[in-house]
C-alpha cells in the first residue's frame, strides 16, 4: 500500500506488478464455515479440487494471518458482529468472498433471523451462487478474485441506466432510449 | 532409539506409498469435472423451432419458487408481431442468482417447458446487480443454445442438453420402468436416450455415459470425455 499514490516511473511500476503477482499468488483464507457451504469449502480444500494449486492451501484460525475472508453460509443477526470483529482484525489487504446464495443475499431465508446480504457488514468482492456452490464455483470466484487482484480495478458489467428492472416506465414499455445491449464491457475474464 | 526411529519415520512411509497412487484433483481451470445429467445449474428460457418463445408468462415459476428469486410480468402478445404461440408472452422475465437455489421446481411448474436448467454452474459475480438475469440473457439464440455470458466458464459442448428436463415426478427409480425415456424432448437434439434403472444399465454406445457402478472410479478414463452418472 502506498503506492497507488505514486506517479509510476519503470521502477515502481514493475514493483506493483510484483506485490500484485505475490498477493496474488498466496492469498490466505480465513476460515468463515457458518453452514453447509462450508462442507463445499472444505472438500475444495481437499485432494479433489485442492486449492493448494492456488497457493491457497492454509485455512488460517487466525484472522491477522489471513488475506481473504470466505464467508459460506447463512450469516445470522447474532454472528454478523463476529464476523465482522473478525474481518477488522484481518491485515489490509484483505478481500471477502460471500459464497452461497445465502451469506450473498439471504437466500431463500428470507426473514428476522439472517442477514440479507453480507455486504451489508463487511464489503464483498466476489459473490458465488449456489445453493451450495460446488468447489469449481467457489474456484471460479477465486479466480475472478485472482483476476481482481492482478488488474486491480473493479468492472462494471452495465453502463448507467441498463439494469435489471429499471429499463422500464409506469406502462410496462421500455424507456426511450434503450436498446438491448449486445456489445458488452468488459469482465473480469476467465482464466483458462 | 532404535525403536524411535522407526516410529518416527513411520509417518512418512504412507506418504510416500501415496506418491505412486493415481492422482484424484480435477484440474479445475483447466478441465472440468463430468457432470450428471441431471444437475442443476444456470437457467434458460428456451424457444420453439420457429424462434417463438415458449414463455407465456404464466408467473406460475415465480409463484412456486420456494427462494421468491424469480419476477415475471406477462403482457399481452402484440396481433401483428406475436412474441409466443399463446395469448401473452414473458414481457419481464428476471432471476436472481444471488437467491436462486436451483431447486428446480419453476422447471417442473412451467406448462410449456419455457425455462430449464443448463448444467452449468461456473459462474461468479462482482456486484449484486451482476446476478439478476434478465430475459435478453437468459433467451436462448437462434439455434437454441444459451449465452454464453462473459462471467460464466463455458466449455466445448457444454450448451448441448439444455432444453430438456427430466420429470421428477416419473418413477425413475422402479425396474419396471428401466429403458423408457423420461426426457422430455429437445429442441434441434430430439429425444434423448434412455437413462439406466437399478440395475445400473446405460446406453453407453448413444451417450458415451459410463456407470460408476459397473466401472471402478479410479479406472474412468476422464480425460477421453467419458462422462459419470
Amino acid at each position: 500500500m502506498g503506492l497507488e499514490d505514486l506517479s509510476h516511473n519503470f521502477l515502481t511500476g514493475q514493483l506493483e506488478e510484483l506485490v500484485k503477482w505475490a498477493r496474488r499468488s498466496s492469498v490466505w483464507p480465513a476460515t468463515f464455515g457458518l453452514a453447509c457451504c462450508a462442507i463445499e469449502m472444505m472438500a475444495a480444500g481437499a485432494a479433489d479440487f485442492d486449492l493448494a494449486r492456488f497457493g491457497m492451501e492454509v485455512f488460517r484460525a487466525s484472522p491477522r494471518q489471513a488475506d481473504l475472508m470466505i464467508v459460506a453460509g447463512r450469516v445470522s443477526q447474532k454472528m454478523s458482529p463476529v464476523l465482522r470483529q473478525v474481518y477488522d482484525q484481518m491485515m489490509e489487504p484483505k478481500w471477502v468472498i460471500s459464497m452461497g446464495v445465502c451469506a450473498s443475499t439471504g437466500g431463500m431465508f428470507n426473514n428476522y433471523a439472517i442477514v440479507q446480504g453480507v455486504d451489508q457488514i463487511v464489503p464483498v468482492d466476489v459473490y458465488a451462487p449456489g445453493c451450495p456452490p460446488n468447489p469449481q464455483t467457489l474456484m471460479h470466484s477465486i479466480l475472478t478474485l485472482h483476476e481482481k487482484i492482478r488488474t486491480g480495478e473493479i468492472t462494471r458489467r452495465r453502463a448507467e441506466g441498463r439494469g435489471a428492472g429499471i429499463h422500464l416506465d409506469e406502462e410496462g414499455a421500455p424507456t426511450p432510449g434503450w436498446v438491448q445491449p449486445l456489445a458488452r464491457p468488459v469482465h473480469v475474464a476467465t482464466p483458462k | 532409539m532404535s525403536g524411535l526411529l522407526p516410529s518416527f519415520f513411520g509417518g512418512f512411509k504412507v506418504t510416500l506409498r501415496q506418491v505412486l497412487e493415481p492422482r484424484v484433483t480435477h484440474e479445475y481451470p483447466k478441465e472440468k469435472q463430468p457432470k450428471p445429467p441431471r444437475i442443476h445449474g444456470r437457467h434458460v428460457l428456451n424457444r420453439y423451432e420457429d424462434g417463438m418463445e415458449k414463455c407465456i408468462g404464466c408467473e406460475l415459476c415465480a409463484a412456486v419458487c420456494p427462494a421468491d428469486c424469480i419476477y415475471v410480468r406477462g403482457k399481452d402478445n402484440p396481433p401483428d408481431a406475436p412474441v409466443s404461440p399463446g395469448e401473452r408472452y414473458g414481457f419481464v422475465y428476471e432471476i436472481n442468482f444471488l437467491r436462486c437455489i436451483h431447486c428446480d421446481m419453476c422447471v417442473e411448474a412451467c406448462p410449456t417447458e419455457a425455462i430449464t436448467e443448463s448444467k452449468m454452474f461456473e459462474f461468479s459475480f462482482v456486484s449484486r446487480a451482476d446476478a439478476i438475469y434478465t430475459r435478453e440473457e437468459l433467451l436462448v439464440d437462434d439455434d437454441g443454445l444459451p449465452q454464453h455470458l462473459p462471467w460464466e466458464d463455458w466449455r466445448e459442448g457444454e450448451d448441448q442438453h439444455t432444453s430438456g428436463w427430466m420429470r421428477a415426478t416419473s418413477p425413475a427409480g422402479s425396474a419396471e420402468y428401466e429403458g423408457r425415456v423420461q426426457w422430455s424432448g429437445e429442441l434441434g437434439y430430439g429425444v434423448r436416450p434412455p437413462e439406466g434403472g437399478q440395475s445400473g444399465k446405460r446406453d453407453d454406445e448413444a451417450t458415451g455415459n459410463i456407470s460408476v457402478r459397473a466401472v471402478e472410479r479410479t479406472k474412468i478414463p476422464r480425460r477421453a470425455g467419458g462422462k459419470v452418472i
